[in-house]
């Protein structure tokens, strides 16, 4: 058994002057503090990758710049899916008996820390570097050839992928710490600047600095507990072309996955926190984990189904598209959120009922997926 | 297990697309490895393709990452579904739309030679 004790965020956008090492102690410090503990508590250390501050040993040299000597530390880098993954493996480790209390770190000042040239260069790199790269796709390209099948199969339209955009728009415009606070509306989205069609600069999620943080532990340290059910993993490839079924993604096979460790289903969930680094992204897995009908998750975006008074809260901060994304920390503020939800603490973005909520990450080209399910338990 | 040793095909220049094909299990791949990804038999056969295939996805680029690709904006990335039964990524046409029927010749981009994929005339 294993809770999520503590969390910490920073805001997203720009953190002048701020590093790596920085941010992740700002999210670190905020989560110790979060879930009641001190420095001399944290026995276990995950971190992921900055692509700022790239190195062998990332989880040592935050570990002795933060001041904690664990029993058990390493980094761990499966792209946008790191930041579950690690949430999967501090419940993993504590349940082994490895750790009491695992804290779990990411961060990185990739919006100020290098050119945004350099950044999409970086990212662009996960393509195969003889039969993709040297083409001069981007991730959003990576995630267009996704966008155009996906909508040839299923009837999708941009003005649908649209709608996915102005709900986290929407959601980002309640929480002060989130990189957008401009209103958008479909139209505003469809007219925005083409980057590789049918994505659109606002069916993109932006760039961001920013940190966040949780601790997973053995036991809770609070009234109300946020306990990890069950998670599960799936990876089918890395490369889009070597992708078996541009429709049929691995998001699938993790949440079946998922749903035999944990014995939750999804008519049990309550609450939903899903990887949108696109609006194709968000629309996909909801469709994939069965949140919506194949073709169906844009209607219910319109009808308020996400909505934070809707019938399946998504993303109340904002998501990856309007909170932002700053590489690990990014997915990771998606767990955040989820735990503020589930333990009442969101403010004017609470909605009625969290007791279960489901969690989906995904790294690479859909090519790394892990789900999780947490329960409050009080 | 043999080192993979380079082929004469447009990743070293040359006008062609190579695949290899499993005399084992008859598996085909793209990318190429000194051995088959599926049942694991050494020394699948090189084999160049007929250049013929299907529009399976397309994403017109027009931001680019480097100023070299800039120059060429907006491209066409495109998936093709080869008529021998392998996907490939490629460059297309920039109105290729999905099911259409192509076929490969070659381009100059950022100084490379990369396959481009224009409608087949019949």
């Amino acid at each position: 058994m294993s809770f999520i004790t503590g969390v910490g965020l920073t805001a997203f956008g720009k953190h002048e002057g701020s590093s790596t090492l920085d941010l992740m102690s700002t999210a670190a410090e905020l989560a110790l503090t979060d879930a009641g503990l001190k420095r001399g508590d944290i026995d276990g250390f995950l971190c992921g990758y900055s692509t700022t501050m790239p190195h062998i040993m990332l989880a040592t040299v935050f570990a002795e710049h933060f001041g904690i000597k664990p029993a058990y530390a390493h980094a761990i880098q499966v792209g946008g899916a790191t930041g579950m993954a690690m949430a999967m493996l501090a419940h993993t480790v504590v349940e082994a008996g490895l750790a009491k209390h695992v804290l779990v770190v990411g961060g990185e000042n990739r919006l100020t820390g290098q050119s945004r040239d350099a950044s999409i260069q970086a990212l662009a790199q996960v393509g195969h570097p003889t039969y993709e790269v040297p083409l001069g796709p981007t991730i959003p390209a990576y995630y267009g050839l996704v966008a155009t099948r996906y909508m040839h199969e299923y009837g999708v339209t941009q003005q649908d992928l649209a709608e996915f955009a102005v709900l986290m728009r929407g959601h980002a415009l309640t929480h002060p710490g989130a990189q957008f606070h401009d209103a958008i509306t479909v139209a505003d989205v469809m007219a925005s600047k083409p980057v590789a069609m049918p994505l659109k600069l606002l069916d993109c999620c932006p760039v961001s600095d920013g940190g966040a943080a949780f601790v997973v532990s053995r036991e809770r340290t609070g009234e109300i507990g946020v306990r990890v059910l069950g998670a599960a993993q799936a990876h089918t490839h890395q490369h889009v072309t070597a992708a078996p079924k541009l429709s049929e993604f691995g998001a699938e096979i993790s949440i079946a996955r998922a749903k035999a460790e944990s014995g939750a289903k999804i008519s049990d969930v309550r609450y939903a926190a899903v990887y949108d680094s696109f609006t194709i992204t968000l629309a996909m897995l909801l469709e994939d984990l069965g949140l919506a009908r194949r073709g169906e998750a844009a209607a219910r975006v319109r009808a308020g189904h996400f909505s934070r008074d809707g019938a399946m809260p998504l993303n109340t901060h904002g998501g990856l598209l309007s909170y932002g994304h700053c590489g690990v920390g990014g997915a990771m503020a998606h767990l955040v959120e989820t735990h503020l939800q589930m333990t009442g603490r969101a403010g004017n973005r609470q909605v009625r009922d969290a007791s279960i909520a489901l969690l989906h990450g995904d790294g690479g080209v859909l090519s790394s997926h892990v789900s999780m399910f947490l329960e409050r338990v009080r | 297990m043999s080192e993979s040793k380079p082929v004469a095909d447009w990743t070293t220049g040359v006008e062609a697309i190579s695949y290899q094909a499993c005399a084992s299990c008859h598996s085909l791949q793209y990318f190429r490895r000194a051995f088959c990804a599926a049942c694991g038999a050494p020394d699948p056969v090189d084999k160049i393709a007929g250049g013929q295939g299907t529009v399976y996805a397309t994403s017109l680029v027009l931001r680019a990452a480097t100023p070299e690709a800039r120059e060429h904006v907006p491209y066409n990335i495109v998936l093709i579904d080869t008529a021998e039964g392998f996907r490939m990524m490629a460059h297309g046409a920039n109105d290729l739309v999905i099911g259409d029927k192509v076929t490969a010749q070659f381009k100059r981009f950022t100084g490379r030679l990369v396959p481009y994929f224009e409608r087949t005339i019949i």
